[in-house]
């Protein structure tokens, strides 16, 4: 058969043509212009409206960003400046009330002095959560973790160091009881431990702190909370919010998810008003309602006080997103722990919470990121946040009356910061707990 | 065999079968969480009485039915400062569902929009949308309402720079389409007007224009006939298996019955005009709305387009696919297919945006936009002095708010679920 064919052929090429280089059209830059900006008419429209649009904030920002001022003493004399470089009608950013108020941006009215004492602190934070966060920190360092809350305060607000010391040993009193009536089960030694810091907080701490601070005064000079404000009042609420909702959160949770129908209401209501009202209500109940509902007399820290409502708030989010955590469990999950014969909190703690709080972790990062923004809120009732709080108290300033967009943009861009590092932050922890499909 | 049963017999029972004993241990627990409660509300109210006891107070809501003396600059129903603190906190609560009920439509409308675009095939406009979505949702939702406060009142140009130079023949500043006029004390809009008006119905509430009843109605109207003309074409395609036309026919319901109203009521917009100092004709909105607005619409907006994006990518491909497969046409993938799984995942996230959105409308306090906050718990409460009754009120409303769409949610949730075994 072949050879039929061969003959009948008139001519048969013998060898390869040489290769082609491939169309211009089809290569490089070209290609991928084609491909992903004018694959077809839409595309085209689309690519050319984004540019017009990049056009239009760059031709309205460019100056403005451009001729920025950072030496000046007044708004007045920024305008001055950039118009005699630019000229009269040129536009530009006024800097220099960065410049010179920045310290009350990040720490508001914190005495400059003492202004290592919250860097300080700022800087623990990240030994504290880094046997958490990061699997190159050496574990030993957490046992610095439930240390850190009462030396940050410490740090923070000053006094006495016999404070936080006592108030931490009744945490440790708590537990050592817990620990000594284990054997008898441990309701009863929860039960006990419970009420032995209890009395302890209502009966022993204040006379053994000044009992203490009369024999050995160690401390470090007071700080107010009016004092406070910037991202140091709002990093305060944030992390102080985020450590106690986030165990509130998982006893919500389990509430809401349990058998017995008392405790299973009483989470659902409490849920359901938290997140039924919006934040401001709740600090205006903060600033004006709580003196109604605390003996009469009580007055404590307005910081304090924003910072329990703002942690209800939280944990009533967190206790759904771990009830969804919780839900998206197999059963067999449940069933198994049940078989292995473990009782409710061996099997809460060893095998349902790692896992649902594992898939729980976006949702908890964004209502933390959510919490975070929503400490600007507490300029309603009186405190300097860094969003509108500052600002307003420097443009009551003569010399920077009328300055809007810079703080605007610093603020702006220190919020998108650290939310964005957050937000990339439980990304990376999503992948690193994946344990499927490996 | 009888002998065992003697230790568990109605006589064996010891009291600390109420902590070892499972069958016990939980109510033990309840009982003592029901008392722990219950000692921790009494304590509270207790605090109350105490604590009102020494200011002199007394805890009731008569005040609500007090004059209240005060004004509210954006009303959408007729009130004044003689009107009663209750009637006040009306307007303030019809304020927070207006606002909140437009900027829910803006921000579905643009997130939808941004959603879809991000997931675009073109680098350009998916990179712009990312950096959309990231901006606004990692900055507070308090900074985009004060710039957008900040651009109106301190950029925009003032009602007179609009005037027409009569040397010139140029003006400081011009209208949007020349009908939307941004200006620092106000944005001027135009109004509908109808030349033919059937009036208003006076009721106590607020007067009902006729007119738009009439439109309503016709609305309503076009819709039952549609539903009769869908469901025979539907009926028809069942026996015969060829759906007869409805395209035109729908068209013809919907829009015929109302362009004849609105062309015999006849409407017309009315343009604001500049004369004297300010802008009329038209509708003045105050700026507080619009920049409250825009803030809660664009920082919600990007919420919306990460939720529509995730709807839309988790429909496997195979469902479309599949659909092909079957003959179906590309229109009707979407219709059939894609979209009722997609909003499966969509809504309820959705649905939960706009409760937030409504809740983060109490940020009108910011821009001094007076809504049930404003009114209720601001003016009403620093007048009155009731800070307990004004907030556990204010609290309620928006509690009833929240249950009411959450229960909206829950019913929609249910109807879409999937049927499974």
């Amino acid at each position: 058969m072949s050879d039929t064919e061969a003959h009948s052929v008139a001519y048969v090429r013998d060898t390869m043509m040489p290769q082609q280089p491939a169309p211009a059209g089809e290569t490089g830059a070209i290609r991928w212009l084609r491909e992903n900006l004018f694959s077809g008419w839409l595309n085209t429209v689309l690519t050319l409206l984004g540019i017009f649009a990049i056009y239009l904030f760059v031709s309205h920002f460019y100056g403005w960003f451009l001729h920025g001022v950072w030496e000046a003493n007044s708004i007045k004399e920024c305008r001055q400046i950039i118009a005699e470089r630019w000229g009269p009608d040129a536009s530009g950013a006024c800097w220099a009330v960065i410049r010179e108020r920045w310290h009350q941006f990040i720490f508001g009215f914190y005495p400059p002095e003492l202004y290592w004492r919250p860097i300080l602190a700022f800087a623990l934070l990240f030994v504290a959560i880094g046997p958490l966060m990061f699997q190159f920190v050496p574990k030993k360092v957490a046992w610095f973790t439930p240390i850190y809350p009462f030396l940050a305060v410490w740090l923070l607000w000053g006094g006495s160091v016999w404070g936080p010391v006592l108030v931490l040993t009744g945490f440790v009193l708590g537990g050592v009881v817990f620990m000594a009536v284990a054997r008898f089960g441990s309701i009863m030694a929860f039960s006990v431990g419970a009420i032995v810091t209890i009395l302890y907080f209502l009966f022993a701490v204040g006379p053994l702190i000044s009992l203490f601070h009369a024999m050995i005064p160690v401390g470090l000079e007071s700080v107010a909370s009016s004092k406070f404000g910037g991202f140091l009042l709002a990093i305060t609420l944030g992390v102080g919010g985020i450590a106690m909702s986030l165990p509130a959160g998982v006893v919500l949770a389990l509430g809401r998810q349990s058998d017995m129908l008392l405790i299973k209401t009483f989470s659902v209501i409490f849920i359901e008003f938290i997140r039924g009202v919006p934040l401001i209500t709740l600090l205006f109940v903060a600033s004006l309602l709580l003196n109604y509902f605390l003996p009469p007399g009580t007055n404590f820290d307005i910081i304090l006080r924003v910072m329990i409502l703002v942690t209800m708030f939280a944990a009533a989010y967190i206790a759904e997103v771990i009830r969804g955590g919780l839900a998206a469990l197999p059963r067999g999950q449940y069933e198994a722990a049940d078989a292995l014969g473990l009782d409710y909190w061996k099997a809460q703690r060893l095998i349902i919470l790692p896992q649902a709080l594992k898939i729980s972790i976006p949702g908890i990062v964004s209502t933390f990121i959510g919490m975070f923004k929503d400490t600007t809120l507490v300029v309603f009732v009186g405190l300097f946040d860094p969003l509108k709080g500052i600002p307003d108290f420097i443009r009551a300033d003569f010399n920077w009356k009328g300055i809007y967009w810079e703080p605007f943009v610093f603020v702006g861009a220190i919020f998108f910061i650290l939310n964005f590092a957050m937000s990339r932050y439980s990304m990376h922890l999503e992948n690193r707990l994946q344990r499927e499909h490996r | 065999m009888t002998t065992a049963q003697d230790a568990s017999g109605p006589t064996g029972f010891r009291l600390s079968q109420l902590i070892y004993d499972t069958r016990y241990r939980s109510i033990t627990i309840q009982i003592v969480v029901l008392f722990l409660v219950m000692a921790g509300v009494g304590w509270l109210v207790d605090n109350v009485i105490r604590n009102l006891n020494d200011l002199g107070k007394d805890f009731n809501y008569s005040f609500l039915w007090q004059r209240s003396g005060y004004d509210i600059g954006n009303a959408l129903i007729p009130y004044n400062n003689d009107m009663t603190h209750g009637r006040a906190m009306l307007v303030g609560l019809i304020n927070t569902l207006w606002v909140s009920f437009l900027g829910c439509i803006t921000a579905t409308f643009l997130g939808v929009i941004i959603g879809v675009l991000r997931l675009s095939k073109n680098w350009l406009v998916g990179r712009l949308m990312t950096i959309y979505v990231e901006v606004f949702r990692n900055i507070p939702v308090l900074l985009w309402i004060l710039v957008a406060i900040a651009l109106l009142t301190e950029a925009a140009p003032s009602p007179n720079q609009y005037r027409v130079n009569a040397q010139t023949g140029e003006a400081g500043a011009s209208m949007v389409l020349e009908s939307v006029a941004f200006t620092n004390r106000y944005t001027a809009i135009p109004s509908i007007h109808f030349d033919r008006t059937l009036g208003s119905l006076d009721t106590a509430l607020a007067p009902i224009s006729l007119d738009f009843l009439a439109i309503v109605i016709v609305l309503l109207g076009s819709y039952f006939v549609n539903k009769m003309l869908v469901n025979r074409a539907n009926r028809v395609q069942e026996a015969t298996g060829v759906r007869p036309p409805t395209l035109w026919k729908s068209l013809a319901i919907w829009l015929i019955p109302v362009v004849v109203l609105l062309f015999a009521l006849g409407v017309n917009p009315e343009e604001p005009q500049l004369k004297g100092f300010n802008f009329t004709g038209g509708t003045n909105v105050s700026n507080a709305f619009v920049a409250l607005w825009a803030g809660l619409s664009l920082y919600t907006a990007a919420f919306i387009a990460e939720i529509v994006r995730a709807g839309i990518l988790a429909v496997s491909k195979g469902q479309t696919e599949a659909a092909f497969a079957l003959g179906l046409r590309p229109s009707r993938t979407m219709r059939l297919v894609i979209l009722p799984q997609a909003l499966r995942v969509i809504i309820p996230p959705l649905i939960s945006q706009f409760l937030n959105l409504t809740k983060n409308s109490s940020l009108a306090i910011a821009v001094g936009y007076l809504d049930l906050r404003g009114t209720l718990g601001g003016i009403t409460l620093n007048q009155t002095g009731r800070e307990l009754e004004a907030i556990t009120l204010m609290m309620l409303i928006y509690l009833v708010i929240s249950l009411l769409i959450s229960g909206g949610m829950n019913i929609f949730n249910n109807r879409v679920k999937l049927k499974e075994r």
